[in-house]
């Protein structure tokens, strides 16, 4: 036995009052949708947590008519008032932090740890950085007025929006601050398997007496957020989530003359050279893969390693992947929680076995898991090749490709090598490496010697197949602007 | 040692290049790594496992001006038996000429006698001097001696220099364990800690210790961690286990506790005994038992009734 073993530490569920049942929120009131309910469930346990409500395209229909209805009063309001009610929804975050970290520990089984120290300080950053921006559109230099009448601070109207399960209050953060800030009101759809922080949301759009209609939530699975893409008076449809959806999105807003920003798929390479500070650089591999349980679209999902170092770096990798501690997400020393769905399970053990069937080699970090639940033991891959599948396909679990590369050219070659382009990392002491790398990878965020590091003053966006649009900072502005 | 790393410091040059060698240390990375170790909730049973253990890793230590025998002589008593049942510490830690009285009051007990030297805490003395400072502790009784480096030769970038005193030192010493202080708030950047950890490592030190107190920062999280992982390495290249000792400013049962984290998630289990890792320091003694009460009893007792030494 260790010598020093920790006891188990869990955050406290009782701040979490969950009810059985939840309805959509629409024009500022909770009613039942009229499809059949579902179950969320804590993907740790799989014990159902409430009764969820399926939005029809008759339910949407409502949603985004009281949108448009508060369309009128919301972008009326002068941006200083605008941004009172960001700040306050901001403040009522931060206030209300403890129970919407635990909440999205128990829907979404990401470690309490990090639910507590990035989402929820990232997600009321975001509605304090736009909060500032609503009364400054005219300086966020878009233009004030042009000759064909537009106005760069002009707001576009509704906005249809459909977020993922890996980051469900994150998202929701970086959908909604940037359009309310800009005067849009929104209809927004939270994934299947974590709808709760999105009503606990709508609960704090209440509580700060925001304007009936101006947010709207409606839960349900992929039909309901295909009605939200395709009604017809949605002005500007905002999707993360998968490559594959996405581009049915693409299609069915094709030939409308709705505004469409995509964030959708990554296979980010994480490229270490042999003069990295090689500390940090396992540090920062084990953040780009591990972090959430790789479920991150800007995982850095392949390693490409400076060949000469290859074997000390690996060395180095598995010893600090046999220190995590994967398990109960509530617990505070937990620092890989559980596979969000069973659906999200199967495909990772799927590809994970594609893997070995193509002869790379795999290792999992000895840990045990729990009986119940959605688990997958971090993983590493080695001996992987381009060609391989796992070096392809976006896994969107805690798995690690592990690819060699010789010179700065071959590995910009192979880094660019995707079909996606959405980040990129870069570990070197040299500073002039790290420009000319940077230069020239296809990749809409470079992180240099660090990884997932995010910033709401930061844009975040993809080449590629990994989407078109920034959200975050000034050009996320652009987006919800009649531009 | 390897014949690679015997060799390194055959001149000036190459021990220049080896300790050039090494792999950096970046900054940001190492202060966040610390900070989310620093953020592991150690409760209940792994507390007071925690406390136990860091009470019996404690180099009790006075470093005054005005240290007097009778002041050594009660910390002797409070380091053999600090009270409620808890471990003894490992040690007492004062300046040479007090060597002989904590012996004394310590004979027999198994707490060990350290004692500062080479010219403490500046170290700005001639090499004979540092030498005859050692000799004279260790002769009076000293199991452990608590050396500096010369900072200024490290920073001017004179590796050789530094290398040949601990040597010198270490010779010295003869059974005595060598403990060399970096000054790392002197040394500044995490890349000079590691350089300088190695250089003492390769030239024989048995512990490595990150300050003398008297200089702010003392210990710091990152640069324990950058320590542990040097020790790490080093055992990994030449097969010798070097223990690790931060000292200064570690006041609290939650520092002490932070620290241990480290050692448990960095070094691992081998170091986590009195053997090979320690924790310098006077004031931390009686928050350990302060916290080590409450968790027996579940009631804080106020500060008299934990005694002053």
């Amino acid at each position: 036995m260790a010598i020093f073993e920790y006891a188990p530490a869990p955050e406290s569920r009782a701040v979490v009052d969950l009810q059985p049942a939840y309805g959509l929120f629409i024009n500022g009131e909770f009613t039942d949708g009229s499809g059949p309910t579902f179950k969320t469930v804590n993907p740790a346990t799989e014990e159902p947590l409430a009764e969820i409500a399926t939005a029809t395209s008759d339910d949407v229909d409502r949603a985004v008519q009281a949108a448009r209805k508060a369309f009128g009063v919301w972008s009326a309001l002068p941006g200083a008032e605008r941004a009172k009610y960001l700040f306050r929804i901001a403040r009522i975050i931060q206030e209300r932090a403890r129970e919407l970290a635990v909440l999205e520990s128990l829907d979404n089984g990401k470690p309490i740890r990090e639910s507590r120290d990035v989402d929820l300080p990232l997600v009321a950053a975001h509605f304090f950085y736009y909060a500032g921006w609503a009364d400054k559109l005219e300086y966020a230099g878009f233009g004030r007025r042009t000759t064909n009448g537009h106005s760069g601070t002009k707001p576009l109207g509704v906005a249809g929006q459909v977020i993922p399960w890996n980051f469900p209050l994150l998202m929701l953060a970086w959908k909604i601050a940037p359009a309310l800030a800009c005067g849009n009101t929104v209809v927004l759809k939270p994934a299947e398997t974590t709808p709760l922080s999105a009503l606990w949301f709508a609960d704090i759009c209440r509580q700060a007496d925001l304007p009936p209609g101006v947010v709207n939530i409606v839960t349900g699975a992929g039909e309901t957020g295909a009605a939200v893409v395709a009604h017809p008076d949605v002005n500007k449809v905002a999707f993360t989530g998968s490559t594959e959806v996405g581009r049915i999105i693409a299609r069915t807003v094709a030939g409308t003359d709705k505004k469409l920003t995509l964030e959708l798929g990554g296979k980010a390479a994480n490229i270490v050279f042999e003069d990295a500070a090689l500390d940090q650089a396992v540090e920062g591999i084990v953040n780009g893969i591990f972090f959430n349980q790789g479920h991150v679209c800007c995982a850095g999902s392949r390693l490409l390693v400076q060949e000469s170092i290859h074997d000390e770096l690996l060395a180095a990798l598995k010893r600090r992947m046999a220190t995590l501690r994967v398990g109960d997400p509530l617990d505070k020393n937990t620092d890989v929680g559980a596979i969000n769905s069973a659906a999200q399970l199967a495909k990772i053990r799927e590809l994970s076995e594609l893997g070995e069937a193509e002869g790379a080699e795999r290792w999992s970090a000895p840990c045990e898991l729990p009986e119940r639940g959605f688990w997958f033991a971090p993983t590493v891959f080695t001996g992987v090749a381009q060609s391989h599948a796992i070096a392809r396909d976006e896994i969107f679990g805690p798995v690690l490709s592990v690819l060699t590369f010789r010179t700065p050219a071959e590995a910009v070659e192979k880094a660019n090598n995707t079909p996606y382009g959405l980040s990129a990392g870069i570990w070197t002491e040299k500073g002039s490496r790290i420009l000319w790398m940077a230069d020239r990878l296809r990749a809409g965020v470079v992180w240099a010697n660090t990884f997932n590091k995010f910033d709401p003053a930061s844009p975040f966006g993809g080449y590629k197949e990994s989407g078109y649009g920034r959200e975050g900072g000034l050009l996320g502005l652009e987006a919800y602007l009649d531009v | 040692m390897t014949t690679s790393l015997a060799d390194v410091a055959a001149s000036g040059a190459t021990l220049r290049a080896f300790l050039h060698g090494l792999p950096g240390v970046d900054r940001v990375g190492a202060d966040q790594r610390a900070a989310t170790l620093g953020t592991r909730s150690i409760k209940t049973s792994a507390k007071a496992t925690a406390i136990d253990l860091a009470i019996s890793m404690v180099d009790l230590t006075t470093l005054e001006g005005a240290d007097t025998a009778g002041k050594v002589r009660a910390m002797c008593t409070k380091a053999v038996r600090p009270g409620g049942g808890a471990p003894k510490v490992a040690a007492v830690c004062v300046y040479p000429d007090l060597v002989a009285v904590a012996v004394e009051a310590l004979r027999g007990s198994g707490v060990r006698v350290a004692s500062v030297a080479t010219a403490f805490p500046s170290g700005r003395t001639s090499l004979e001097v540092k030498v005859t400072d050692t000799a004279l502790a260790v002769a009076a009784g000293a199991d452990e001696i608590d050396m500096v480096i010369d900072r200024g030769a490290f920073l001017s970038g004179d590796y050789l220099k530094v290398y040949e005193e601990i040597v010198a030192v270490k010779a010295a010493c003869g059974q005595a364990h060598l403990k060399v202080i970096l000054e790392t708030g002197e040394l500044s950047t995490y890349d000079n800690v590691r350089r300088a950890s190695w250089l003492a490592m390769l030239a024989g030190a048995d512990f490595i210790k990150t300050s003398t107190g008297k200089v702010s920062p003392a210990a710091t999280l990152p640069v324990t961690l950058v320590m542990l992982e040097a020790v790490r390495d080093f055992r990994d290249a030449t097969g010798r286990q070097v223990g690790v000792k931060p000292a200064g400013g570690i006041r609290t049962t939650k520092d002490a506790i932070k620290h241990l984290v480290l050692v448990n998630e960095t070094a691992g289990d081998d170091w986590l005994t009195p053997e090979w890792f320690r924790l310098g320091a006077s004031s931390l003694l009686n928050d350990l038992l302060m916290q080590r009460q409450k968790l027996t009893t579940g009631r804080y007792a106020g500060p008299d009734y934990f005694t002053l030494d």
